[in-house]
């Protein structure tokens, strides 16, 4: 039988000390794109017991996502947000998921972000990137930010890192290794400059500022 | 002289526009932070680095 609620809270208290899960539970999360990045946040982020995510992304599964994305191959053709919820659900049930099938723009941007307390940029293409970056800094001052640039390819995994570039934007990954280069993602790269964004949410929530 | 992601240049007097139009930034990828502030892209144009500025130049690459 499947624990209870209060069961798998109970244990999640135990790991992380009350104090700390009470900061990771009180907290929502916005991640924009449900790729490599996205998918690997979410998890890391929901197993670790965040009180809301709300999850965006406008696109379907493909059966090319399935190297580095947290998708089975059962779920091809969903909605990303679709099987990122099930997915979820199944590992996580206690974090509340919230879900938008849309393409972000900076049109539209506040309407679905102004729920989140930190925003993960998790998208694909750099002129995305660039755009929630810019929208978010300049019209949202209140939020965190912690994008990523710079994980394609099979280059060291010495090189991802995070850095603060200022007080609330930090940005992870080499800086350098584009996809666009006929380098592919793999899974592990791609998922260790996740786990950068999703350990620095983490650390944001704790009150650690510092990198 | 001006700071400009970690390295000293002499360029104090010309907009960020130049600057990057200069150094081949594709200005679609980028995000700048001058002195800790997100600089707008509609003051590219407008904004001049001036002596002694911190300028933090992000230049988004694919993949995610």
């Amino acid at each position: 039988m499947s624990p209870s609620k209060e069961e798998l809270i109970k244990a999640l208290c135990d790991r992380h000390g009350k104090e700390l899960q009470d900061k990771f539970s009180g907290t929502t999360v916005a991640v924009c794109g449900l790729g490599g990045l996205g998918s690997n946040i979410a998890l890391s982020l929901a197993r670790a017991g965040i009180g809301k995510l709300i999850l965006i992304d406008f696109d379907r599964v493909d059966i090319s996502n399935l190297n580095r994305q947290q998708y089975k191959v059962c779920q091809t053709g969903k909605y990303k947000t679709d099987a990122l919820r099930e997915n979820l659900s199944e590992v996580a049930p206690c974090t509340d998921i919230e879900t938008y099938t849309v393409k972000l723009s900076e049109n539209n941007l506040d309407k679905y972000l102004k729920g989140a307390d930190i925003v993960c940029e998790a998208f694909d293409r750099a002129e995305e990137k660039a755009m929630l970056t810019n929208t978010v800094l300049e019209k949202m001052p209140d939020k965190y930010l912690v994008a990523a640039s710079g994980m394609a390819g099979l280059g060291s995994v010495n090189s991802i890192k995070t850095r603060r570039i200022s007080d609330k934007f930090y940005l992870c990954g080499d800086g350098e290794s584009d996809i666009c280069e006929g380098i592919g993602l793999l899974s592990t790269r791609v998922m260790l400059c996740a786990a950068h964004q999703a350990h620095t949410v983490l650390r944001i929530i704790s009150g650690e500022y510092n990198v | 002289m001006v700071k400009i992601n970690g390295e000293f240049l002499d360029i104090a007097g010309k907009t960020i526009s130049e600057y990057l139009i200069e150094t081949k930034y594709d200005i679609k990828r980028v995000a700048i932070e001058r002195n800790g502030d997100i600089v707008p892209k509609a003051e590219y144009e407008q904004t001049v680095i001036a002596d002694g500025d911190c300028i933090e130049i992000v230049n988004f690459v694919g993949g995610g």
